[in-house]
């Protein structure tokens, strides 16, 4: 056999493990058919062929090496209890941070109704410090909204976890989450458009969009 | 000519804390008639409810977005010439030109101050 029906027959092999597994073939399958193929090659092995086993070889110990070193990592654990914990974190920040911002907005609201029968001097200082606050109180709308990017980011993670451990034969459970609509073309155009607040160093100005919107009337 | 300081105005976010604020600045340059909604849904409802003379609305919020609410607000006969500011944290260029093509009349970056608010409400409604 040549160096080039070898790579059919085990292009070939692989391919009906994928098929009859749904999805990547696990190590001792990969490992089998190596096996399989190299019995049927004695006597007949050439300098180049044998490289070949060896490169096949390297790469099928690699692959197990792999697994071990993710199975190590417990990635079950991140994706049962570190995700679903720091989800649950974040959202309780979100939670905390609406109740204090509703807190010091309803005293100033409090505070600029005592404006009104003050002097017009102390009756606008007061209503100055009141807007500052109302200013300040954006945060809150800017602050979870960034950590809603976050949590999006933590189930990016536990969908390639998820991924990992279905390719390397890992105990994943079968996920019970039902598939996501797939949404329309322009939603999804739409949807590309949903950045969130960017970082200050990245963020564009309210000076730079009025520039932009100028040039676009 | 003046602007009538009476106007009704909606508000459109899914922050309950902006909303406030947003109703409390507006409030603070003399605008009192003010409503509010939740998403584009739910403003859009109240849009074709009662008359409003300006929205303010965010645009990210489910399940209708700001820039959808904005759409079908440019694509109905009787909303249609109703100004629309768009008041959001989507700061990127692409946003701005998306927003501008379906039809919005100002722009304004989270977070913002009470003296943007005014100038960009005076932008789309006149001197007040």
């Amino acid at each position: 056999m040549d160096q080039g029906e070898v790579v059919r027959e085990l292009a070939s092999a692989l391919d009906v493990l994928t098929k009859r597994g749904g999805g990547l073939p696990d190590v001792s399958s990969i490992t089998e058919v190596v096996d399989g193929i190299m019995r049927t090659m004695d006597g007949d092995l050439a300098a180049g062929n044998l490289k070949l086993y060896a490169e096949v070889e390297s790469l099928a110990s690699y692959i197990a090496e792999a697994r071990s070193e993710i199975a190590a990592l417990r990635p079950e654990e991140i994706r049962e209890q570190h995700v679903p914990t720091a989800n649950d974190e974040l959202d309780a920040i979100i939670d905390a941070t609406e109740q204090a911002t509703n807190g010091i907005l309803e005293a100033a609201e409090k505070i600029e109704a005592v404006a009104a029968g003050l002097t017009p001097e102390a009756a606008e200082a007061l209503t100055d410090a009141v807007t500052k606050i109302y200013e300040s109180c954006n945060f809150q709308d800017i602050t979870g909204q960034r950590i809603t990017k976050v949590v999006n980011a933590l189930k990016h993670i536990e969908t390639k976890v998820d991924r990992l451990m279905a390719a390397f034969g890992a105990s994943a459970p079968a996920r019970t989450d039902k598939p996501l609509a797939q949404p329309a073309a322009d939603e999804d155009a739409d949807k590309a458009l949903l950045n969130g607040p960017q970082l200050p160093q990245e963020a564009t100005t309210q000076d730079d969009i009025d520039r932009l919107f100028a040039g676009l009337k | 000519m003046a602007v009538d300081m009476n106007m009704p105005i909606l508000i459109v976010d899914d922050y309950k804390t902006m909303l406030r604020i947003i109703r409390n600045l507006l409030k603070q340059l003399g605008f009192d008639n003010v409503d509010e909604a939740s998403d584009g849904s739910a403003a859009l409802v109240k849009l074709r409810e009662k008359n409003f003379a300006l929205i303010i609305s965010d645009w990210n919020m489910e399940p209708m977005t700001g820039l959808q609410l904005l759409k079908e607000v440019r694509a109905d006969v009787k909303l249609k010439e109703t100004p629309f500011i768009m008041v959001t944290a989507e700061s990127k260029s692409e946003n701005v030109v998306a927003a501008r093509a379906a039809g919005v009349s100002n722009y304004i970056v989270k977070p913002f101050n009470a003296a943007t608010l005014k100038l960009k409400l005076q932008g789309v409604l006149g001197n007040f």
